[in-house]
């Protein structure tokens, strides 16, 4: 992996992922809405090493600007080996459940237009025959619980779509890479109460490179025990999950 | 049907900032006083400082950086910190002259980390890497070289700092130089610095050539200095505060060596995993070190290479190392006494060993004639003297106003980043500029220390 493309390089994961990249000398074309905070991160990486950072500013949940944004990228990074899927949102779930306007965005964002981009993606790296697609999905999309079920839908979903282009990309040696992170201390998180299980970015993104250069990792869950924590719970009958799935973690 | 239309420019998406849910604790370094804070609001982005400013209440907010102030100057009770230490990008840097530019919220050891392999150096560094920029401007700090190079804030081109007042501004040493002038030295308060311009120094290597040179009383350690500051770069002396009527020590000093070696990749540390109990920093455990440790630098050859970490930030290599003073934590005394007053450094030191309270890191040092351009700014010519004391209770409070006393009838000031427990006019003999300082601190910024050294 030397040559990355960030979809929503601003993201809290992503900027970590990124810095380690940087001082491994690698080259990134990174995309994200805010261009003065792409700039101060593209500006960043660059000092840490990056040998090439290109910014490209569009609304990824936008799927009208998607066309151009391959454009762009054919145009200006044609020959990147690796995507990183990594924008996300997560409102308040009080506020979602009630609201189907709310909801539609959210799936809009986590799901539609990351599904989008990815089948774009995904056909110029069936044709080339070779590169890696990782998307940050989530272990809230392993098992609904009551606390947040508008977007672990969306990244079930998200899930079950990267299953299936997982066996439609492997026949032409494009890996498929679902990163799963447990709760991350990141923007996105900072209004939920942060207990102990929350891992720290810079942890996660950690184990985001490695796995992006192990050429048979298919799942990360990281921190690596919510893979034993999700197994756990999802042997638990859904007639006593239901009871306990409204809880903070 | 619901539509969803583009971009959703509704608030969720560019909300304004939130407090914390349920933030951890925020402490100083010496993890006393502590402090409930009524809110914190963690920044990710330099814009979002001005939104937060413009909300808050006058007086009600502090910015943190990674919290080495030993007491209560990067606390706030009862109120607001703004948590800066992820606004740390670096946002330009020149190999050829260089300049670097980045946020507030860059550690020291970063800037280590990336420029040193490059040749280039930190002007002016304290004797710990963990503190923000931020930091480093809003408490002047020094380092061994004060002699040469002056404060920190000596070689700064540029801040941009964020006023609820009157929005983001930019101050040199050319523009808006009151504002710079505060800022420097300004604790924090004249407005939250997103970003600076700092000089950093080109080295010939990554190494320290260093002398460490044993002496038995003050007047050795005078004669050290008077010798040493001309040629040496780098100056500064360990005493050992238990040794009596003679105070004996370990005199430091160093250039910076020709040759790089990735010293910035020898950087092994150990934790602290818990507040440790009392005794292992009861006085005779003190005693003990210090002799041993008097002995074992005294036995070992004088002269080394040594990479920078070792020479600058030997203390860094235990993390955490302020939970070994307990749970009740610790003080740090740091004074500037004028050279013409050294009986008085004499005093201080017998008082000191006769109340028995001697500390674990005693630190001596001559400043120098550079002058900074912080109106509030600590350093002065004379000897600092850095100790630190286990928090236990009243007596070690009085005896640290007792020091008061004689470093400000003699002249001299106290350290206000170390400091948990000086009296308003202590603070006011040390920092005259404080009437001149009172314009420029923002109506929105307030501190636990600033509160309590001018009654407010």
């Amino acid at each position: 992996m030397e040559k990355i493309i960030v979809l929503g390089a601003t993201s809290e994961i992503a900027q970590h992922t990124q810095r380690i990249l940087a001082r491994e000398q690698k080259e990134m074309l990174l995309v994200a809405r805010s261009a003065e905070r792409l700039r101060s991160v593209a500006a960043d990486l660059r000092i840490r090493g990056a040998r090439q950072v290109i910014e490209h500013t569009t609304d990824l949940a936008d799927i009208s600007q998607h066309a151009q944004l391959v454009t762009f990228v054919v145009e200006n990074f044609p020959d990147f080996d690796s995507v990183l899927l990594a924008y996300g949102s997560l409102l308040p779930q009080e506020r979602c459940r009630h609201s189907v306007e709310l909801s539609l965005r959210e799936w809009q964002t986590n799901f539609t237009s990351a599904a989008s981009l990815l089948t774009l993606f995904a056909d110029i790296l069936e044709q080339r025959g070779s590169g890696c697609l990782a998307v940050i999905t989530s272990v809230a999309g392993d098992r609904g619980r009551s606390a947040n079920y508008v977007y672990g839908a969306a990244k079930a979903g998200l899930n079950v779509f990267l299953q299936g282009l997982r066996g439609r990309l492997y026949r032409s040696k494009v890996r498929v890479l679902t990163i799963k992170p447990g709760p991350v201390r990141t923007p996105m998180t900072s209004e939920m109460p942060q207990g102990k299980f929350f891992a720290d970015p810079e942890s996660v993104a950690e184990d985001i490179c490695r796995a992006l250069e192990r050429p048979r990792k298919e799942i990360l869950y990281t921190p690596s025990y919510w893979r034993y924590i999700m197994a756990a719970i999802n042997l638990v009958p859904e007639t006593i999950f239901k009871r306990f799935s409204a809880r903070q973690l | 049907m619901m539509n969803v239309t583009f971009p959703f420019n509704d608030v969720d998406r560019s909300a304004p900032i939130r407090p914390l849910e349920r933030p951890r604790e925020y402490f100083s370094w010496g993890r006393y006083p502590r402090a409930q804070h009524e809110s914190v609001y963690k920044v990710y982005w330099a814009d979002q400082v001005e939104a937060i400013l413009a909300i808050s209440r006058p007086g009600s907010c502090l910015p943190y950086g990674l919290g080495r102030s030993y007491g209560d100057s990067c606390l706030n009770a009862g109120r607001s910190l703004v948590d800066c230490s992820r606004l740390d990008r670096l946002l330009s840097f020149d190999a050829k002259s260089g300049l670097l530019s980045c946020e507030a919220g860059v550690s020291l050891a970063e800037i280590q980390r990336i420029t040193v392999p490059r040749g280039w150096f930190l002007p002016v560094t304290p004797g710990t890497k963990f503190v923000t920029v931020g930091g480093a401007v809003a408490n002047d700090v020094h380092g061994k070289n004060h002699h040469r190079a002056g404060t920190f804030g000596l070689h700064l081109a540029r801040l941009r700092v964020c006023r609820s007042d009157q929005g983001i501004v930019e101050c040199s040493p050319w523009e808006n130089v009151d504002l710079f002038r505060a800022t420097v030295g300004g604790l924090g308060l004249t407005g939250i610095i997103l970003a600076a311009e700092i000089q950093l120094k080109g080295i010939p290597g990554d190494e320290i050539e260093a002398d460490a040179i044993p002496f038995q009383s003050l007047s050795d350690f005078q004669t050290l200095v008077e010798a040493s500051d001309q040629e040496f770069e780098y100056t500064v002396a360990w005493i050992d505060c238990f040794s009596g009527g003679q105070t004996r020590g370990i005199f430091y000093r160093g250039n910076h060596a020709d040759g790089f070696r990735d010293a910035h990749k020898k950087n092994w540390s150990i934790r602290v995993p818990f507040a440790a109990l009392d005794f292992p920093l009861h006085r005779y455990g003190l005693k003990l070190f210090n002799s041993a440790y008097y002995r074992w630098k005294s036995r070992r050859g004088s002269k080394a290479r040594v990479g920078f970490n070792e020479f600058f930030y030997p203390l860094d290599a235990i993390r955490d190392w302020n939970l070994l003073y307990g749970a009740r934590g610790f003080l740090q005394y740091q004074c500037v006494i004028p050279e013409a007053a050294y009986d008085v450094l004499q005093e201080v030191l017998s008082k000191i060993g006769r109340d028995g309270m001697g500390s674990f890191m005693a630190v001596l040092k001559r400043f120098g004639r550079p002058k900074s351009p912080g109106i509030m700014s600590f350093p002065r010519p004379g000897l600092t003297l850095a100790l630190d004391f286990p928090m236990r209770g009243d007596s070690t409070l009085r005896l640290l106003d007792e020091l008061d006393e004689i470093v400000v009838q003699n002249g001299g000031a106290v350290y206000p980043a170390k400091d948990a427990r000086m009296s308003p006019r202590t603070f006011e003999a040390s920092f005259p500029a404080v009437d001149e300082f009172h314009r420029f601190v923002d109506p929105a910024l307030s501190s636990s220390f600033w509160r309590r050294v001018t009654g407010g």
